[in-house]
Order: structure tokens, then C-alpha cells, then sequence
């Protein structure tokens, strides 16, 4: 992927800072009857910023490597209309389970995002949550050309046209909708991604944070959570 | 700190929450009594891409509140800049459940209002692709409410039927989910060489599935005992929130616009829309039931009647030039889910003013939803949820 | 139908009628008149059922038409009742004391058009949209295709043509 613009080249957009009433500061009653201060943005989340992960040395890797591969984990979170091609993978016909993919109902489980269409800024803001919660290794697949270039809502004013400038993305499946056997050719291409050690974009995200939360809180306008959902 | 009044549990629930001076429920969230839970709109349990805001006592259900938003593309404001043809593969993705009811409506609504008349064969293939629409959708709704019930087996069975039915949409149409069949004037092509007798032996695949599914919902105990009883719409509630199609067809009040106002040739065929009285959700999902048994016999109707050949597309004006004079409508038909209405303004210019899409979800899901979930038990909400037939992105748009 | 309308002229000042089928008319009525000939409608003819409530901005005359179609389940007809409002101070009386489903399309209203009903329930919380501080999205002079090149790095190398010029240019290349 080339960026036409570079990390430096993009100044960090000042947003106003929003936090929602049950992140404000307050003071909690405690069941025994003593009152607790509470600062929930600094109490709840932790701040610090996630650090890369650094390759082990030769067949140390190629094993780890190996090893996620063949089980990709994926989040069930369907953000948009492709989320409707993802059952049928699961029934006989099509049978991901024989891949060693599966779906996950929580983002702490799992290590596949597929961004199943078009986002809307509203889901932008819940899909970088999700990402950002879903453990290392961690791999995302953007279907659909809503996520490549915003496809049929190329000039929608609510959905983003380019995923790549908010989620580091590894594979793109493209069509409207793709078929089932092209979400299977995208896990095959993922697998071969990442069994050559090149499914690095995770890694590319941390060292590009600033660069991403910068687009992230363009059009985010109500950013009230911490700048890494860890 | 004394251990025992951080564990005291006070099982008795009938005193809360109180009810204030307005007639409304005090809820205070810093009195330990009650939990604000989100659920969704990353949660397997709702469907599609929306949110809810519960709040709970123990596990009970004192206030619900429905976040909608998550899929919203503006479709109604890209439509105002697209002329009249281009809307349509736009429009197509209104729903991505159901499709081709969004085809139907626009279709009609420029016909309405330039004054086109559809040949018959095309009036015969429209109807056709609507029934399967509604069956590729009941094969995984009626099995998707016992899904909700942690009885996952008949949706694997339905998701398998309903991909044959895509098959023959993919030979019908070229899309496997998004079809672009229904054009103004009339439908794309005719049916291909042998299309009925395929097709026919998916419908005896689908004709098992209904027998076995009636086993497996509805001779089961567990099924039975969570949705006897639960979800309960009262009969004044149908014009009050706005209820429709199954939902209120269970109920005991007849709303389908197939019978009641019928478009297209639906009073050539011989159907009779099942209606109870219980309004619950076993009730809804037996509706549904009948619906599929009925979808099923429609389409063998149709398959029979239906003229083999004959002229599929009246003549229309060209469409990169079409203007349609100043007018209004409001069209509709009856989707898998209840009413489905589109609202078109047009001005004189090539493209319309003004399009507002109407899906029973709108109702549904919003002011219905929040209201039945009060009292209910935090497990129930999917079933109750998916028994209403939601679909967010006809609720935003 | 026609005795309806005819009995709805003697009671109220309907400025234009239009029949659009046999079950389906549009009759325009004053901002004042609009609530109350939707109440009579409501309470006295049958028409109980709200099937939408939905605006159109006609920007060049400076006004907002109101668009409230009414169902009536039993004589199977629908009535459309249009009334105009500014454009400028936008409001509207509040109708959810008639429909508990009404406030859901109300804070659409407000939002995507900014026509403002007060005292209707929850209608100053977010519904679709969240943190747009633009003018309302679906308001005519709102560009969807500015913005969304100014704010969503739009991908290069799309081509737009203009369907009709490029058909032309592309099926008779001589003329």
C-alpha cells in the first residue's frame, strides 16, 4: 500500500475533548458508607501506548507463524451488509471450520476482523474499539469495495471511503457483494500472508499510531475514549 | 468494612423501581440497585448492527432504550442526485435481507408516476422473484427464532435450502445476493431452459424442511416453554406503534397487503394469510411458519399460471433524458416482515426530490421494541428482538 | 373517498387536492389546521393507523412540506395530509400524544432536517447521527458529495462522467 501522504505530513487535528457522563470525574458512595474518588479515564483504562511486536529468531517464527495460521479466530461483528454472506460459510456447503477458521463472540477471543462492508462513522468509532481490544497477533480483512473505495457510497456523507487510513488492512476482498468462495480465497490468502511472515500491518499500525488517530479524530467528532482501547 | 452488607442480596423486587409522581419509573444508577448494560452492536445476539441500552434490575428489564445509526448511508440524500435509473442499483441495497422489494417499490413508484404500463408476462415474473425473496428470507427467519433459544440446528438446515434458492437467483438474475432484476417497465429476461423443474426440486427440499422444522420448533419443551407467554402486543397496541405483517397477523388483526390491497396478479392466486390470537412469540414464529408452508404453495401458483412467454419490458423513454412530471406517490407491498412503503416527490427534473423508504422495522424495532422489553428477562430480549423481524438498516437507511 | 374529502372540505380549508389512485389522495392544509385535521381524521373517520410521517424541502419556495399519510385499515385507503413550514424557524406541534410511534420519525425530523417539535419525548438525543455539528444532512443545500470528498480521502483514480454526455459521446462518437 502507498500512502500519499506520510505519517509526518498530516498535523494531529485538535478535537474538542468530549467525555461522556460516566467517564466524568465524580465521587462514589461505597457500600460500607466511605466515599471514593473516581476518574474513570485515568482509573479505568490504561493509557500507555502498545509497543511492536518483535520477531523471533528463524524457526521459532516460522513455527508461531504456522501456527496462526491455521487458526484464525474470526470476530462476529458484522458492521455492514456483507455480514450476510458470512453465515452461509458457516453451514456444510461452504464449511470454514475445515480452514480452521471460526467465529468468535467477543474481540478478546478472536484475531480475524472482518470489516464486512461499508463503516459509517458511527461504527468506525465501535470498530476501532473492537480492534483494539482483539489481542496480538491480530489480522483485518476488508470486504466488499465499500471498504476499498467506498463503492456505492463513494460520495455517501456518513460512510468513510477508504479503510486503509483508519485500520491497517491485510487483505482486500473486492465485489458487491464478494461470494462466499471469495471470503474462503481471502482466508487463503491471508493464511499464505502470514505463513511468509508478511501480515504485518498490525505492526504497522503501532508505528503509525499518530498518523491513524489523526485520520481516526477527523471524523470522529465525539472522540470520548482513551487513544487506545486497550 | 462489613462483608456482610456488600453481599446482602435483596431478593425481593416487587418494591422497585418505584414509581415517581409522573407515572414514571425512578431509576437511579448510583443506588446499587440497578445495571446499565449495552447490548450490541458488537453482540451476537441482535440482529444486524444496532444497539440497546438496557437497564436492569437482577436480571429483569426496567428500561430499554434502542441505538440506531450504526448502518446509515444516507440513501435517501444519494438518491436525490442520481438520475432515475441509477437509483435503482443503489436502491436495491436499502435491505440486504430482503432486496428485491426495494426494486419492486421503486420500479413501481416510477411507473406511477410517468404512467407506464407492466406487460403481463413481466407482472407474472415479478411476483415470482418476490416469493422467492420472501422464502430465501423465511428459510432463515423461522429457524432463526429458535436460533435466539440457543437451538441453532434448524438455521444450518435452512441456510443450506436458502442457498439453493440463490442458485437459481444467480441463473435467473447474475447476482447471487443483490439481483437488479426488476427495471422500470418491466424485468430484465425470461425465465432460463428448464429453471421451473430445478426450481421445483429445491421446493421439495423446502417442503421437508417445513415438516421437519415443525417438529423440531414446535413439539419442543424447551422452545415452548421460553416463548409461550412472552412478547405479549395487546391489540390496541397494532395502531398506536404501528404493527405489521406476522407481528399483528398474530394478533388476530389481518395485515397483508396481498390480500388486503393487491398489487400486481396476487388476486388471481388462492392463498389465505394464517392469523392467530395468542400475539406472542410462539405465536409470531407459528405465523411465520404458515407464511413459508404458504410461500412455498404461492410459488408452485405462480410457476403454474404464469405465461411462458411474452413481452417482459414496456417502452420507455430514454433513461439518461427521463424526466417525470411533479407528483407524488406513496407505493407499497408486503415484504417478509410487514408493509413496505415507498414515498417518491418528484419535480419535474431527472432525478427525484424527495424518496423515503417506510419499512415495518421503523415502528418495530424503536417505540415497539422498547416497550415490550420492559419487565422482560435479559435472556429473552433476542427472542423478542428477532420475533418483531427487526432489520436496522431499513430503520436508518 | 370522495364522501370523505367532501365532508373534510366542509370542516377545514383544504388549498389543493390531489388523487393519485383510488385509495390514495394528498390533501394540503394550513400549518394551524394540520394537527386538527389530523385528529378528526384519527378519532372520526377510521384513518388510525400513522403509516409515515416525512418532509421535502422545497428550498426555492423557502418552505418545508410536512407529509402525514394515514391508514385507514378498514375502508383500506390512505390519506395524505401536506402542510408547509418555514424554512427558516422550522417547528412543528409535537403529535405524540395521537401515536406512540410518531417521536421515532420526529427525531428523524430533527435531525436530518432540523424541523424542531418541541415537547416531543427524547427529541433532543442523537438518533442516527452522532457528533454532526454540519447543517442537517438531508436539508437541500447540504453538498453529500463536498463533504464526502473534503473529510474521507477519497481514493485516486476514480473517473465520474456524466452518464448522459458519456453515452453519447460513446454510442455516436460523430455527432
Amino acid at each position: 500500500m502507498e500512502k500519499e501522504n506520510k505519517p509526518q505530513d498530516i498535523p494531529v487535528v485538535k478535537t474538542k475533548n468530549f467525555i461522556a457522563p460516566e467517564n466524568e470525574k465524580r465521587t462514589v458512595t461505597a457500600p460500607d458508607g466511605s466515599l471514593i474518588e473516581v476518574d474513570p479515564i485515568n482509573d479505568y483504562f490504561c493509557q500507555e501506548r502498545p509497543e511492536e511486536y518483535k520477531v523471533k529468531s528463524g524457526a521459532v517464527e516460522k513455527f508461531l507463524n504456522w501456527a496462526r495460521a491455521e487458526s484464525l479466530w474470526v470476530l462476529g461483528f458484522g458492521t455492514g451488509c456483507g455480514s450476510i454472506e458470512i453465515p452461509p460459510l458457516v453451514t456444510p456447503r461452504f464449511d470454514m471450520y475445515r480452514y480452521g477458521v471460526q467465529m468468535r463472540p467477543t474481540p478478546r477471543q478472536s484475531n480475524v476482523f472482518i470489516i464486512s462492508g461499508y463503516l459509517s462513522v458511527k461504527t468506525l468509532k465501535r470498530a476501532i474499539r473492537s480492534y483494539e481490544q482483539m489481542p496480538s497477533p491480530k489480522y483485518v480483512i476488508g470486504l466488499g469495495s465499500c471498504t476499498i473505495n467506498g463503492g456505492m457510497y463513494w460520495d455517501s456523507y456518513n460512510t468513510i471511503n477508504r479503510l486503509d487510513h483508519y485500520l491497517p488492512v491485510d487483505v482486500y476482498i473486492a465485489g458487491c457483494m464478494p461470494r462466499p468462495e471469495a471470503l474462503l480465497a481471502g482466508f487463503a490468502k491471508l493464511k499464505e500472508l502470514i505463513k511468509a511472515g508478511k501480515a504485518e500491518k498490525a505492526n504497522e499500525y503501532i508505528r503509525n499510531l499518530d498518523w491513524y488517530k489523526a485520520n481516526q479524530k477527523k471524523i470522529i467528532k465525539d472522540w470520548n475514549m482513551p487513544d487506545y482501547n486497550w | 468494612m462489613d462483608i456482610k452488607k456488600i453481599f446482602q442480596i435483596n431478593n425481593d423486587r416487587s418494591s422497585y423501581p418505584e414509581i415517581g409522581e409522573d407515572g414514571k419509573p425512578i431509576i437511579d444508577l448510583s443506588s446499587h440497585k440497578y445495571v446499565k448494560i449495552w447490548q450490541g452492536p458488537q453482540h451476537p445476539g441482535v440482529t444486524g448492527n444496532m444497539a440497546l441500552e438496557l437497564t436492569l434490575s437482577g436480571d429483569e428489564i426496567v428500561e430499554s432504550k434502542t441505538h440506531v445509526g450504526y448502518l446509515h448511508r444516507g440513501f435517501e440524500k444519494l438518491m436525490e442526485r442520481r438520475k432515475f435509473i441509477q437509483c435503482f442499483p443503489t436502491c436495491v441495497r436499502l435491505c440486504v435481507a430482503e432486496p428485491d422489494p426495494n426494486e419492486y417499490l421503486l420500479a413501481t413508484c416510477v411507473e406511477e408516476l410517468s404512467g407506464i404500463e407492466v406487460p403481463e408476462t413481466a407482472q407474472w415474473l415479478r411476483m415470482l422473484v418476490l416469493e422467492m425473496s420472501r422464502l430465501q428470507v423465511l428459510l432463515r427467519g423461522v429457524p432463526g427464532q429458535a436460533g435466539t433459544f440457543a437451538l441453532g440446528l434448524g438455521y444450518q438446515w435452512g441456510s443450506y435450502i436458502r442457498d439453493l434458492i440463490l442458485d437459481r437467483f444467480e441463473e435467473l438474475t447474475g447476482g447471487r445476493v443483490y439481483h437488479m432484476y426488476i427495471l422500470p417497465g418491466g424485468v430484465r429476461g425470461l425465465l432460463p431452459d428448464g429453471f421451473k423443474k430445478r426450481l421445483e426440486e429445491n421446493l421439495k427440499l423446502a417442503d421437508e424442511f417445513v415438516k421437519n422444522i415443525n417438529d423440531l420448533m414446535f413439539n419442543n419443551i424447551v422452545f415452548k416453554k421460553r416463548a409461550k407467554g412472552l412478547g405479549y402486543i395487546p391489540k390496541d397496541y397494532i395502531d398506536r406503534y404501528g404493527v405489521y405483517g406476522p407481528a399483528a397477523r398474530a394478533a388476530g388483526v389481518m395485515r397483508d397487503i396481498r390480500k388486503t390491497h393487491p398489487y400486481l396478479k396476487y388476486a388471481e392466486l388462492d392463498f389465505e394469510p394464517y392469523t392467530t390470537t395468542e400475539s406472542d412469540v410462539y405465536a409470531r414464529s407459528v405465523v411465520r411458519w404458515h407464511d413459508l408452508k404458504m410461500t412455498i404453495d404461492l410459488i408452485r401458483q405462480i410457476m403454474a399460471k404464469m405465461p411462458e412467454k411474452g413481452e417482459i419490458k414496456a417502452p420507455t423513454p430514454n433513461v439518461m433524458h427521463w424526466r417525470i412530471p411533479k407528483g407524488e406517490t406513496y407505493v407499497k407491498c408486503e415484504s417478509s416482515r410487514g408493509e413496505y412503503g415507498m414515498y417518491m416527490v418528484t419535480d419535474g427534473s431527472d432525478t427525484p426530490r424527495r424518496v423515503n423508504l417506510k419499512g415495518p422495522s421503523y415502528t418495530h424495532a424503536n417505540a415497539l421494541l422498547e416497550k415490550l422489553l420492559i419487565n422482560a428477562n435479559i435472556a429473552d430480549t433476542a427472542g423478542i428482538m428477532v420475533s418483531l423481524a427487526t432489520c436496522p438498516p431499513e430503520i436508518e437507511r | 373517498m370522495q364522501q370523505i374529502i367532501q365532508d373534510i372540505e366542509s370542516r377545514f380549508t383544504i388549498t389543493d387536492k390531489e388523487t393519485r389512485r383510488n385509495d390514495l389522495c394528498f390533501l394540503t392544509v394550513d400549518k394551524l389546521q394540520a394537527i386538527s385535521l389530523v385528529t378528526y381524521l384519527r378519532d372520526y373517520q377510521g384513518y388510525a393507523s400513522l403509516t409515515l410521517l416525512t418532509a421535502v424541502d422545497w428550498i426555492e419556495e423557502g418552505n418545508f412540506q410536512l407529509t402525514y399519510l394515514l391508514n385507514n385499515p378498514s375502508t383500506r385507503t390512505e390519506i395524505g395530509v401536506r402542510t408547509m413550514i418555514d424554512r427558516e424557524n422550522a417547528t412543528m406541534e409535537s403529535t405524540h400524544h395521537l401515536w406512540e410511534n410518531i417521536q421515532t420519525y420526529q427525531r428523524e425530523l430533527k435531525e436530518m432536517f432540523g424541523i424542531d417539535f418541541p415537547g416531543s419525548p427524547r427529541i433532543d438525543e442523537d438518533f442516527i447521527l452522532e457528533g454532526w455539528d454540519n447543517i442537517p444532512p438531508y436539508r437541500r443545500d447540504f453538498d453529500t458529495k463536498k463533504y464526502s470528498e473534503e473529510t474521507y480521502f477519497p481514493r485516486p483514480g476514480r473517473e465520474t462522467n456524466d452518464p448522459s454526455t458519456y453515452m453519447k459521446s460513446k454510442l455516436y462518437p460523430n455527432d
